[in-house]
């Protein structure tokens, strides 16, 4: 240990070469640790060519080293440059697995051995982790490697792959590709089958093994790494063979382990939550700092920024104000009172009640994925039935809520500090009441991915946000006439449930009495006849069940299970029997809607006999189409194949309605008795596509459409994440010539999807854009008339349906005739 | 604007609670109705209105029924520019093919009515003669698109067209790995099957699925062992056999679904032309 560094940043991504960059240019001692041997690994994992989009644009940027919109190598290739030229001391290979001592004095231990002293330590190591490594003796052997970016480069070896994953998978595939290269290619997976990757990817791989061209080992791990040799344990006993290259694909840590390691503590135990952060980046282990990916922002330009707050926080600025000042400056400018940003800020702080465990830091990070609202008195803050999944806190003033459609002027007050608009964010449904400001009224909207990243990040907030909602969602289920003491006991007694997919609720016969409210997700209703299932109706978030054997005291009549990932809250059967007694009137209500649908159960009971075996079909088509993810959807195409005549008008017309790129697959997707679910965006209540988009480009638009803004910058996280694959990749194709002309003339491709050859061609011609952005369906918003693919079907056999209304007796038993 | 959304939306859940209609039951067969109204009111009028001399395209009212005629060809003859634009507005594609279904067929009573049943060698009844053959396309498309649907999606098994063929070129590359310790009289048929291109015999053996020069099945027919590795090359070519025929179906569902534009297409043209020297001709020789 012959040197300390005043600081020590680990990680040479963005926000680590921005923060060592920065204390080179203040003379501040610094080394730059990077456990690979080239700078900024996740940008230099990005396939070649890849177009880095620079958002968001409005942000300045403020870095000792350039960056804008560009190519992968121009960026990588700039950064090597500037950095070699502003004598930053990097170290390249030092993988560093542990970190002691105290602020002042930290000793950093490499893998190699090596310890580093600094007096202050920057993390930067993103959120990528570190890939797990084989767990038998030699590990650490040279023949092993975690990643394999060419598999053309590797000749006449044996080479085993470790890892039966889609990435285990694909180097496998990739490795044996090519016969010329003559290499022998054994694939191991400790299991039996291949369960954990894509079914397409594990039929390539039993087509590959069938014709030879790789030995697939299952019920196999690795034992022993020797020279030149691999031994195994297999079901049958040991067994070594030759080996001069193993590819380690088993998945990889997240970071949060090693970070935790270090003492340093979590805003809570959500997998979505961060670190705790001081104003000045410092975690909850003193001279430990934090930024970048890690701490919450996944932008470059935000790691930049950061990299170079936290040096200049370092070094003793006080002064420096965040980069994002002017974004919350305009941001507050339209409210009234003409405060500054630290005044608002400090408003929202005191007067939001969910607000009260954030951080300074937290607060402005979510203030900036926020809007702010001024409303004059009567204003109206959001209608009834109109989609949002925001969540509003009042910060002055109070609203209104219109308990009851029919009569407006019956309102319900929420008092400043409160929260409203949580039932939209927590179902996923549309807005189920009219909210007007009722006096002059300052509210922070907070957006889904805001208000979920707050509830992740702060339990106050989460158990807040809880029990306001299930007092409201009773309020709502019991209708007009009740007041929050009625329900007060309710309340307390009630308990939220999560329950995956398929899990049963509520079991037919049994004789339990608790009362349940959807939360989010749904439910399917079940009813045995004859032995067998049948589906008697679906209840979408917001619907309550298992009323019926509270009040007459039977045994269940249904069983009701979740149809997606779904959440219910649990309500004691005893609490809601002396809730009826106590308010008047309700017990009446109840048993009208119980009537209800008692009568839709003997209706079906009824007609067992005359459907015979419609009804089994009925019921499997219900199951089929929940199967395809229809019980999570708001809007889905559904084409009926006994009317499809496959002319793909749907696709040209989806195409020439959206700059000449098809968002749907009529082809592709599952069919059962008739009925077709193409591949093509649901518009899902909580869609997968938003989990996790870094500029946060994926919103929820005025007509339910999920649809994806300007902002997009191609990472393609939303395309991974769909588990419907209708995300594509693509760039904006260049202008057609007119239908006129082609019609006449035979100029350009004609109606629909130019072909990818005819773009790639015309765009160099014309210089259109390159970089390949998301696209996806938008239900045609701002299209008049509505979605393309059902107006340009020429037979009717494209329909757009939500569930609630397709999942019934009369549709389905329609649709499976 | 708040109303403008709420009818927006109201619109828009009617659509959300849509079923599946086919174009033929459109609107409760609006169209059909309008046909059949279109029809007997013109019938209605031919009998009851005096014609002089008598009854003849030449008349106040035959001028009427062919002006309707003429209007709805070129209307009925739009419908492949409908489809092909697709700009904004509530129109449907179905409710167009729905109405030129019908309003198509009643041509068959109005022009006949309009032609006052004189029949002749001439301009005339080639325009009208045209336009009979004209609808028969059509009515064969009718009846195509009514029953064909279904075979061609229970065809399908899941399969898109681009899978059909990715399984058979897998099949194909099974199959050459194991046809290669076969004897060579019966790698040559194994050989002959790959390298034929499996789908290339004409329109006529497309639509009737005839493929007797199919190699695969000669194949089939000739390799039937004994011995493991020629057993192994049975399996296989039979399972080829069976991706074919799927295939071959599908190209024959399609190909009859397609093949009546045909055509439906180029005699429309035909008849346009025809209806314009008959037009001219009417007022020319007046």
């Amino acid at each position: 240990m012959s040197q300390s560094y005043r600081v020590a940043i680990i990680g040479s991504g963005p926000a680590g070469l921005s923060a060592a960059a920065r204390a080179a240019a203040r003379g501040m001692s610094h080394i730059l640790l990077e456990k690979t041997d080239h700078l900024s690994d996740t940008i230099f994992k990005y396939q070649k060519g890849k177009h880095v989009m620079a958002t968001p644009s409005n942000l300045v940027l403020r870095s000792d080293l350039d960056f804008a919109a560009g190519k992968r190598e121009a960026i990588l290739g700039r950064w090597d440059d500037q950095i070699a030229a502003q004598a930053v001391t990097v170290k390249l290979g030092a993988d560093v697995v542990s970190i002691q001592g105290t602020k002042g004095d930290f000793a950093i231990h490499l893998r190699s051995g090596e310890v580093i002293a600094a007096e202050a330590i920057v993390l930067a190591i993103g959120t990528q982790g570190n890939p797990n490594r084989l767990r038998c003796p030699g590990a650490d052997s040279p023949m092993i490697q975690y990643q394999l970016d060419d598999p053309g480069e590797y000749f006449d070896e044996h080479i085993t792959v470790v890892g039966s994953g889609d990435a285990g998978i694909e180097n496998a595939l990739g490795l044996a590709a090519d016969p010329a290269q003559r290499n022998i290619v054994t694939i191991l997976n400790r299991s039996a089958d291949f369960a954990r990757a894509k079914p397409a990817n594990v039929a390539l791989l039993e087509e590959a093994e069938r014709e030879g061209r790789l030995i697939v080992r299952r019920e196999t791990e690795p034992a022993e790494v020797r020279d030149g040799e691999l031994l195994l344990n297999t079901r049958d006993g040991q067994e070594a063979i030759p080996c001069q290259r193993i590819i380690a694909r088993t998945g990889s840590q997240p970071p949060r382990g090693f970070v935790e390691g270090l003492g340093i503590a979590f805003s809570s135990s959500d997998p979505g939550a961060y670190p705790q952060l001081s104003p000045v980046f410092e975690t909850s282990v003193p001279g430990i700092h934090i930024i970048g990916a890690l701490a919450g922002y996944p932008l470059i330009k935000h790691c930049m920024n950061q990299g170079y707050d936290v040096i200049e926080f370092l070094a003793g600025n006080s002064d420096l104000k965040p980069a994002d000042e002017p974004i919350l400056a305009e941001k507050f400018a339209r409210l009234p009172g003409a405060r500054s940003v630290a005044q608002w800020l400090d408003v929202f702080a005191r007067n939001v009640a969910i607000f009260a465990d954030l951080s300074a830091l937290q607060l402005r990070e979510l203030l900036l994925d926020s809007t702010c609202h001024a409303y004059e008195p009567g204003e109206v803050i959001f209608r009834r039935n109109a989609p949002g999944s925001s969540m509003f806190a009042i910060a002055e003033g109070s609203v209104a809520v219109e308990v009851n459609p029919a009569n407006p002027a019956a309102t319900v007050p929420i008092e400043q500090g409160s929260i409203f608009g949580e039932v939209g964010l927590i179902s996923g449904r549309r807005r189920g009441a009219t909210i007007r400001a009722a006096e002059a009224v300052v509210a922070v909207e907070l957006s889904r991915t805001a208000a979920l990243k707050l509830l992740a990040t702060s339990p106050g907030a989460a158990r807040a946000v809880t029990a306001i909602s299930i007092e409201r969602q009773l309020l709502q289920m019991f209708g007009p006439g009740i007041s929050r003491e009625d329900i007060a006991p309710l309340v307390a007694g009630a308990e939220v449930m999560q329950a995956r997919a398929g899990q049963v609720i509520v079991t037919e016969g049994a004789d339990d009495k608790d009362v349940f409210i959807i939360r989010s997700g749904s439910m399917i209703v079940e009813k045995d006849i004859g032995g067998r299932p049948v589906f008697l109706s679906y209840l979408p978030a917001g619907s309550y069940f298992g009323e019926m054997a509270v009040i007459d005291g039977s045994p269940r009549t249904a069983t009701v299970k979740a149809a997606i990932k779904s959440e219910v809250i649990r309500l004691p059967g005893a609490e809601f029997l002396a809730m009826l007694d106590r308010v008047p009137g309700l017990q009446q209500r109840a048993l009208k809607e119980m009537t209800a649908r008692r009568a839709t159960n003997a209706f079906i009971e009824s007609r067992k006999g005359a459907f015979g075996g419609a009804l089994d079909l009925y019921s499997e088509t219900a199951q089929f189409l929940v199967d395809n993810g229809i019980g999570e959807a708001t809007d889905v195409l559904l084409i009926d194949e006994k009317l499809c005549i496959g002319c793909d008008n749907c696709e040209k017309a989806c195409a020439d309605s959206h700059d000449g790129l098809s968002r749907l697959d009529r082809e592709a997707g599952r069919t059962y008795a008739h009925l077709h679910v193409p591949t093509s965006c649901r518009h899902c209540e909580h869609p997968h596509c938003m989990a996790d988009c870094p500029p946060n480009a994926i919103h929820r638009g005025p007509d339910g459409e999920v649809f994806i803004d300007d902002t997009c910058i191609g990472c393609g996280n939303c395309q991974r994440n769909c588990p419907y694959g209708v995300i594509r990749m693509d760039a904006k194709p260049p202008k057609k010539p007119s239908l006129l002309q082609w019609l006449l003339f035979g100029a350009g491709p004609g109606p629909g999807e130019a072909p990818y050859g005819w773009r790639k061609k015309e765009a160099e011609k014309q210089g259109a854009p390159e970089a390949k952005l998301a696209i996806k369906c938008d239900m045609c918003a701002g299209i008049d008339g509505g979605p393309a693919c059902v107006r340009a079907c020429p037979t009717g056999a494209a329909i757009r349906v939500s569930p609630d209304k397709f999942l019934t007796f009369a549709k389905l038993a329609e649709a499976s005739e | 604007m708040a109303n403008t959304a709420a009818a927006r939306f109201r619109r828009e859940e009617r659509r959300r609670n849509a079923g599946h209609v086919s174009f033929l039951a459109h609107k409760g067969f609006r169209w059909l109705w309008v046909a059949l109204a279109l029809c007997a009111g013109a019938t209605l009028g031919y009998l009851l209105i005096d014609q002089e001399p008598r009854p003849n395209g030449g008349t106040w009212y035959g001028y009427t029924l062919g002006t309707i005629g003429l209007a709805l060809i070129i209307w009925l003859s739009l419908l492949g520019v409908r489809k092909r634009r697709i700009t904004p507005g509530a129109w449907s594609l179905k409710a167009w093919t729905s109405a030129h279904v019908y309003l198509g067929l009643s041509l068959i009573v109005i022009a006949t009515l309009h032609t006052g049943f004189q029949i002749g060698w001439n301009v005339h009844t080639l325009a009208y003669l045209l336009m009979l053959v004209v609808i028969a396309t059509g009515i064969f498309g009718v009846i195509a698109y009514a029953t064909l649907p279904a075979r061609l999606s229970t065809n399908r098994r899941d399969m898109t067209r681009a899978e059909m063929l990715e399984a058979l070129a897998a099949l194909d590359r099974q199959l050459a790995g194991a046809a290669q310790p076969l004897e060579r009289a019966e790698a040559d048929l194994v050989l002959a099957a790959l390298t034929q291109d499996p789908f290339a015999s004409g329109v006529v053996a497309r639509l009737a699925r005839r493929y007797p020069r199919c190699a695969t099945t000669r194949a089939l027919a000739a390799i039937t062992g004994p011995g493991e590795a020629a057993l192994r090359v049975h399996a296989l070519l039979e399972k080829r056999a069976e991706q074919l025929a799927q295939i071959r179906r599908y190209l024959q569902i399609r190909g009859l679904l397609e093949v009546w534009l045909f055509a439906h297409i180029p005699l429309t043209i035909a008849l346009i032309a025809a209806l314009a020297a008959h037009v001219i001709s009417v007022f020319y020789y007046w």
